[in-house]
C-alpha cells in the first residue's frame, strides 16, 4: 500500500473518503441546527454537549479540521495537475454538450464554500475557541445564568448582508454536492446498479440539506 | 452546402500553431467529415498550398485513427461515432466549424490534426495483456464456463478502440475510461484473473507517468466514446486497484 495514496486512483479514494466524512458531519451540524427552530433549550443542551464532551473536542474535532483542510488541499492540488494535463487549451470547447456545469466547475463552488468556511470560522469557530480555551469560561453560560448558544446564533443572523451571504454560501454548497455526491461513490468504486440507487438519495442530499440551513437562517432572521 | 472552416495548423511538434480559416464550396451533406476534408485538401494542394495533415485508416469506425475535435467535441456533434462516421449532414450551409486536434500533454501534436497517441500503447505494454503460451497444448478458451454476464461486460470494454476521445473530451485530459476498458476486459475473465494483480498495478501506474490528468466524474468521457465505454469500467478499475494494492 505504500504508494497507493500518491497514484492518481489512490487520490481519488482519499478525496472520496473524506468527502463522505464531510457529508456525514454536514447531516449531524444539521440536526443539531434545526433543534434552534423548534427548540432554544434543545439547541443549548446539544450545543454544550458538542462544546464540551471530551470525545467530540480532541477527538473528532481536530479529525474534522484535519479532513476539512485534507478536501480542500488535495482539490487544489489535483485541480492544479489537471490543469497542467492539458497545456494548450481549446479554442473552442463545447463541454455542456457532454457534461453538468457542477461537474465541470466543483473547483468554483469549492472555492465559495471555503469563502463561507472562513467567514463561518470568525463568526462562530473562533470566538468559541477563544471563550472556552483562551478565556478558560467551559460553562457556556450567559451572565445571567443562561446558555450562551441560542443567544449567540441568532444574533448573528441579524444582519441581512450575513444571512445573504450564507444563502449563496449553501447554493453553492447544493451544486458541490449535486456532483459530489455520487462522483464520491464512483471514485469509491461503487458500481452502477448501487450507484444509481443512491442517486435520488443523492439529488434529495444535495438539494434539501443546504435548503434546511438556508431555511433555518431565514426563520432566525425573520424571527429576531 | 458551402462553408467555413477554422482549422489548427502546426507545421511541426515544436511549431506554435495557429487557427487558420478556409472556405469550402459545394459540400454534399452525403459526405463524411473526412471527405470533406480531402475535398480541403484538393483544393489546398491545386492552390500549391500544403495540405491539412489528418489521421485516417479505416474510414469505417474500427481502427480509431480519426481523431479531430470539432465544434468543442471529439469526433463532432454526433453520439457512438468516430470522425469518419460523421456525416456532413449534421452541419448547415453556411456553418462555421472549428476542427482541432485532440489535447493533452500526453497526446503531442506532431503536425496539424496529427497527434501522437503512443502515451497509449505504452498503458497497454504495461499490462494490458494475458501471457498464454502458445507450444500447442494451450487450453481451449471456450472448454472455461463463464457467466453471460461477465462476457457481456467484458466484450463491452473490450470494444473500446483506444481513439482517444476519453481524454480529448475530459477537462482534465483523463484517460482513465480507456484504462478502465482495458483493465475490465480481462478482469471479467478468468483467464485475465492470473496477472490481475499486477496488471492494475502497472498500467496505473504507467497512466500517471504518462503525464494524463485525473477522473473527476464529469462523464464527459462516456457520453463522447464512440464505442459506448461505460463508466462503470473506471468504477471496476478502482476496485481492482484497490484490492491489488491490498494484496500486494
Amino acid at each position: 500500500m505504500s504508494g497507493f495514496f500518491k497514484s492518481s486512483i489512490g487520490r481519488k479514494y482519499a478525496m472520496a473518503l473524506s468527502a463522505f466524512f464531510l457529508m456525514i458531519f454536514l447531516l449531524q451540524h444539521f440536526a443539531i441546527n434545526i433543534l434552534s427552530v423548534f427548540s432554544a433549550n434543545a439547541f443549548n443542551e446539544a450545543s454544550h454537549f458538542m462544546g464540551t464532551f471530551w470525545l467530540i473536542q480532541y477527538i473528532f474535532q481536530p479529525v474534522l479540521i484535519f479532513g476539512v483542510i485534507y478536501h480542500f488541499v488535495m482539490g487544489f492540488i489535483l485541480e492544479a495537475k489537471n490543469r497542467g494535463a492539458r497545456v494548450k487549451k481549446y479554442a473552442k470547447n463545447n463541454g455542456g454538450a457532454n457534461s453538468s456545469w457542477m461537474s465541470r466547475n466543483m473547483i468554483y463552488s469549492g472555492l465559495a464554500i471555503l469563502a463561507f468556511l472562513v467567514l463561518h470560522f470568525i463568526d462562530f469557530w473562533i470566538p468559541e475557541i477563544n471563550t472556552k480555551y483562551i478565556e478558560g469560561d467551559m460553562s457556556g453560560l450567559l451572565p445571567d445564568g443562561g446558555y450562551r448558544y441560542y443567544e449567540e446564533l441568532t444574533h448573528k443572523f441579524v444582519s441581512p448582508l450575513r444571512v445573504g451571504a450564507y444563502i449563496v454560501a449553501f447554493v453553492f454548497l447544493s451544486l458541490h454536492l449535486m456532483h459530489g455526491f455520487s462522483s464520491a461513490f464512483q471514485s469509491a468504486g461503487v458500481g452502477s446498479m448501487r450507484r444509481n440507487k443512491l442517486q435520488t438519495f443523492g439529488k434529495a442530499y444535495a438539494i434539501l440539506l443546504p435548503l434546511g440551513f438556508i431555511i433555518i437562517a431565514l426563520y432566525h432572521h425573520f424571527n429576531h | 452546402m458551402n462553408l467555413t472552416l477554422k482549422i489548427w495548423r502546426q507545421k511541426g511538434p515544436k511549431d506554435k500553431g495557429s487557427m487558420v480559416d478556409y472556405k469550402v464550396s459545394d459540400i454534399s451533406e452525403h459526405m463524411s467529415f473526412l471527405e470533406m476534408m480531402d475535398v480541403l485538401n484538393e483544393q489546398l494542394i491545386s492552390e500549391g498550398k500544403e495540405p491539412v495533415a489528418f489521421d485516417h485508416d479505416c474510414r469505417e469506425g474500427i481502427c480509431g485513427s480519426c481523431s479531430m475535435f470539432i465544434n468543442g467535441e471529439a469526433h463532432g456533434p454526433d453520439r457512438g461515432i468516430t470522425t469518419c462516421q460523421l456525416h456532413m449532414r449534421m452541419f448547415k450551409d453556411g456553418d462555421t466549424i472549428t476542427i482541432e486536434p485532440f489535447r493533452a500533454k500526453a497526446f503531442p501534436v506532431i503536425k496539424d490534426l496529427v497527434v501522437d497517441r503512443s502515451s497509449f500503447d505504452r498503458i497497454q505494454h504495461a499490462g494490458g495483456y494475458i501471457s498464454v503460451n502458445t507450444y500447442g497444448n494451450t487450453q481451449d478458451a471456450n472448454a472455461i464456463p463463464i457467466s453471460k454476464y461477465a462476457a457481456d461486460e467484458a466484450m463491452d470494454a473490450a470494444t473500446c478502440i483506444g481513439c482517444g476521445a476519453c481524454v480529448a473530451s475530459c477537462k482534465n485530459a483523463s484517460a482513465m475510461l480507456f484504462v478502465g476498458a482495458k483493465v475490465s476486459q480481462y478482469a471479467l475473465l478468468p483467464q485475465g484473473r492470473i496477472e490481475a494483480v499486477d496488471r492494475v498495478k502497472n498500467m496505473v501506474a504507467q497512466m500517471d507517468l504518462e503525464g494524463f490528468g485525473n477522473c473527476t466524474n464529469t462523464g464527459a468521457c462516456e457520453i463522447e466514446c464512440p464505442k459506448g465505454i461505460s463508466l462503470e469500467n473506471i468504477a471496476r478499475m478502482n476496485r481492482e486497484y484497490l484490492s491489488a494494492n491490498i494484496k500486494d
